[in-house]
């Protein structure tokens, strides 16, 4: 059978190699060269794993400019250590697990910086170093690496540190305060004390909240910059989003009194963030458009019963860490149709 | 107005100005060729000839037996020097007439041809197609005579005469359809009669207007025969594609086009039967668009088949200093090549010459999800979970999910932001579940 494939147009060769050229029994002066051989296609398009990621930084950057300007350098600091641990470990365990080195894809920084985003900004340094270690470590590195995980690295440290250390991840301060003044999150004033905020200040993120999470301007802006160059799927933030606002909407029609009425839903928490950056993440959500439709009708769904029924305010990093363990599942009973398969003549 | 197209698919460079505008040249005959006895899908011919005889162009020098089978005829006038394995641009080595040029070049018309074609009857036209030895030039080199001779039982409405030529670079087709539209159109009319249909489509990718006007001109006065731009897309001309396009019919899996009615011939091989149907012209040349980044003078060359790549390449211009890969066909489904003595088959359309500037490696990650090539497959595969699940050898799945579907159009490939080999690693998949099937059939 090898022989047999050997034989084989172009798929002869495993890797490019070169060959020697033969020289020409032809009278036409022989050429003495060595071509290259590899498989079709020859040509690509201009993509790459680590220009994704770093289209994703620069995504990200209104996000982080905003959170540092209601925030304060803090915050700069929080992503830059963020960063860093996550880049640090992910060298370190290649290096314990002597497998090459990845770090230089981009995913880490990716990582990092969004874990730092969801976080309040008021966390402990340290605390940031170990949910970077865990969303790299178990995040990532224990299910193989990039590309192998289910669940999105960043959500999954954020997701370790609140069961951790409860208190100081849901201790807020207010934006540009020279002193830590504690606060509530405009989802958690509504949640227990029932009072709205601003649609103004929740649209321009002039609340208290995680450090890139409260400026719905700034998450649009970038995340359709994303959208726009084809890196994240368009249809998850679209059925997510307009999922939360329709359910969102059924119960407010309701009982306005009891619950938050859309815009609200929509405006506030970690949504914008988690709808743009994080549900699209694209090793953790599912490659069929079918079902990124159900991915993002999935967590609509679930982040409205967490938030109105749940015991805590603000559901987004749930409702995407659980639809991630469905996208296996989605995958499988979405495949497309194969060409000619539905619709015979 | 929207042009007609299928979905999916994707849009890779186009590259075409090289050679576009580039009147089709006819090369000086070669000083030797090498021929292929096998240059078609099914048995391989045998020889008829031998070492030491003179040959004259046009006469017969292979023959195959069989249904699938073909003819293979000098294409050279001169002296047989041997018949031996030499190697094959499709990665080969088989065996291979090598004749020398010798004495006065004189060609050699196919007998028995009819006083005109509209009054001979369609297995005579089959016969002559079978013996000026036509396969579809447009890579595939199906015996065309076989293909224009569908099973009892299916019934065939619609002729498509494929213009789209989707690969980046080439122009072949693209010249022929502006400069021999005369003989496309016989050769158009001939189809027709054979396969008694009432109405066929010229399929014309709309960056190639030029040719579309060219065409409508030149049928204006044929109501049967319409001429349809599509939509600038690869792989607009992959045969099941241009259908759905054309006439939103699709082929089922494992179909071919005459399940759903139709038969498909490309712009060259219709021309040639033309060629042979009228004029008695057998299948010893074809038009090679010589192209790419790494060649001084790109070209549409008219060529005899045999001639070797290194003399081809010598015609235009010769291969730039920087030339590092040189691909037969298009660069989306070609094939590298490894030496220039290869020669020219009936199968080549185009020779691909690319600099180091196209061959730089790129890494190679793992595969991160993206969707990209579920959204280019215009089979509606899942490329990622076909080339994962050959690469780990579990061909059930491979085979569940769909991989013999598969068209090997690389678009996959193509837009993988990881880089990886998707098209090889399906297609051995491919192979070693055929080879399965095979050895379970033998049993
Ligand atoms: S899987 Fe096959 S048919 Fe689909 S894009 Fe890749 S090469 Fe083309
Ligand atoms: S395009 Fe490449 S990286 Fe993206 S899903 Fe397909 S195989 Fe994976």
């Amino acid at each position: 059978m090898e022989e047999k494939i050997q034989k084989v147009p172009a798929g002869e060769s495993q890797m490019p190699k070169v060959a020697p050229a033969k020289t020409s029994e032809s009278p036409s002066k022989p050429e003495k060269r060595a071509f290259i051989l590899s498989s079709s296609p020859h040509i690509q398009a201009e993509e790459d794993v680590a220009k994704i990621m770093r289209a994703v930084v620069y995504a990200l950057l209104p996000t982080a400019v905003f959170g540092i300007y209601f925030f304060g350098w803090r915050a700069l600091v929080m992503m830059l250590v963020g960063i860093a641990a996550a880049v640090l470990t992910e060298a370190l365990l290649n290096l314990v697990q002597k497998k090459p080195q990845t770090i230089s894809d981009g995913s880490a920084v990716v990582t990092g910086l969004l874990l730092v985003l969801t976080l309040p900004p008021s966390l402990p340094y340290w605390m940031i170093i170990v949910g970077a270690f865990v969303a790299i470590f178990i995040g990532k590195q224990l299910f193989g690496g990039l590309g192998y995980n289910i669940f999105n690295p960043a959500l999954l440290g954020r997701a370790f540190l609140q069961a951790s250390f409860p208190i100081p991840m849901t201790t807020w301060t207010m934006p540009r305060t020279i002193d830590a003044i504690t606060t509530a999150t405009p989802l958690g004033s509504f949640k227990f004390e029932k009072t709205l905020t601003p649609y103004l200040n929740l649209f321009m993120g002039n609340v208290g909240g995680c450090v890139g999470e409260t400026s719905a301007l700034a998450i649009i802006i970038g995340g359709l910059f994303l959208l726009y160059k084809k890196y994240a799927d368009w249809r998850i933030p679209v059925s997510y989003l307009t999922t939360v606002a329709i359910f969102g909407s059924l119960f407010w029609l309701i009982n306005p009194a009891k619950y938050p009425d859309p815009i609200f839903h929509l405006f506030s928490g970690g949504l914008m963030l988690g709808a743009f950056f994080m549900a699209t993440d694209m090793v953790t959500t599912p490659v069929t458009p079918k079902g990124s439709w159900i991915f993002g009708i999935g967590a609509g769904i679930i982040l409205v019963i967490i938030r109105l029924f749940g015991g805590l305010p603000e559901g987004v990093m749930y409702s995407i860490l659980l639809m991630n363990a469905f996208t296996p599942l989605i995958n499988r009973y979405t495949r497309p149709k194969f060409f000619g398969e539905a619709k015979h003549v | 107005m929207s042009l007609k197209t299928f979905a999916k698919g994707v849009h890779p460079a186009e590259f075409k100005s090289l050679s576009e505008d580039k009147p089709i040249e006819k090369m000086p005959l070669p000083s030797e060729v090498f021929i292929p006895l096998q240059q078609h899908i099914g048995a391989p011919c045998t020889p008829v000839v031998e070492k030491g005889q003179m040959v004259k162009t046009g006469q017969v020098i292979g023959k195959s037996g069989g249904f699938v089978s073909s003819t293979i005829h000098a294409t050279i006038t001169g002296k047989i020097k041997t018949i031996e394995k030499f190697p094959h641009p499709l990665g080969i080595n088989v065996p291979m007439v090598n004749i020398m040029a010798e004495g006065e070049e004189e060609l050699l018309p196919l007998e028995n041809l009819p006083e005109k074609w509209e009054n001979a009857s369609r297995e005579e036209i089959l016969d002559i197609i079978l013996r000026a030895g036509i396969v579809g030039l447009g890579g595939a080199a199906f015996p065309t005579q076989v293909k224009l001779n569908p099973p009892k039982g299916k019934s065939i409405d619609t002729f498509i005469v494929n213009g789209c030529e989707c690969e980046p670079f080439l122009t072949a087709d693209h010249r022929m359809m502006l400069e021999q539209s005369q003989e496309l159109l016989t050769g158009i009319r001939i189809i027709m009669k054979v396969l008694n249909v009432k109405r066929t489509f010229i399929g014309i990718e709309a960056n190639k207007m030029n040719a579309v006007d060219t065409l409508r001109q030149a049928t204006k006065s044929f109501s049967e025969i319409t001429v349809v731009p599509l939509k600038v897309k690869y792989p607009q001309g992959a045969e099941k594609m241009l259908i759905d396009a054309i006439l939103n019919r699709h082929v089922p899996p494992g179909g071919l086009p005459l399940d759903v009615g139709v038969v498909v011939q490309n712009v060259g091989t219709t021309i040639a039967i033309a060629q042979a149907v009228t004029a008695g012209k057998p299948l010893i040349e074809r038009v090679v668009t010589v192209t790419g980044d790494a060649i001084n003078e790109p070209k549409n060359v008219l060529v005899r088949i045999g001639t070797s790549f290194q003399q081809l390449l010598d015609f235009c211009g010769g291969l730039t200093n920087n030339a590092a890969k040189i691909i037969m066909g298009g660069p989306m489904m070609g094939v590298a090549q490894s030496s220039l003595q290869v020669p020219v088959i009936k199968a080549t359309s185009g020779i691909v010459c690319l600099s180091d500037k196209y061959t730089q490696a790129k890494p190679i990650y793992p595969c991160i999800q993206c969707g990209n090539c579920v959204s280019a497959c215009p089979m509606n595969l899942l490329p990622t979970r076909l080339a994962r699940y050959a690469e780990v050898g579990n061909l059930i799945m491979a085979e569940n999910l769909g991989i013999l579907n598969c068209i090997e159009c690389g678009s996959c490939a193509f837009v993988c932001p990881a880089h990886i080999p998707l098209v090889q690693q399906i297609r051995l998949g491919k192979l070693q579940i055929n080879e399965l099937k095979r050895k379970s059939k033998s049993i």
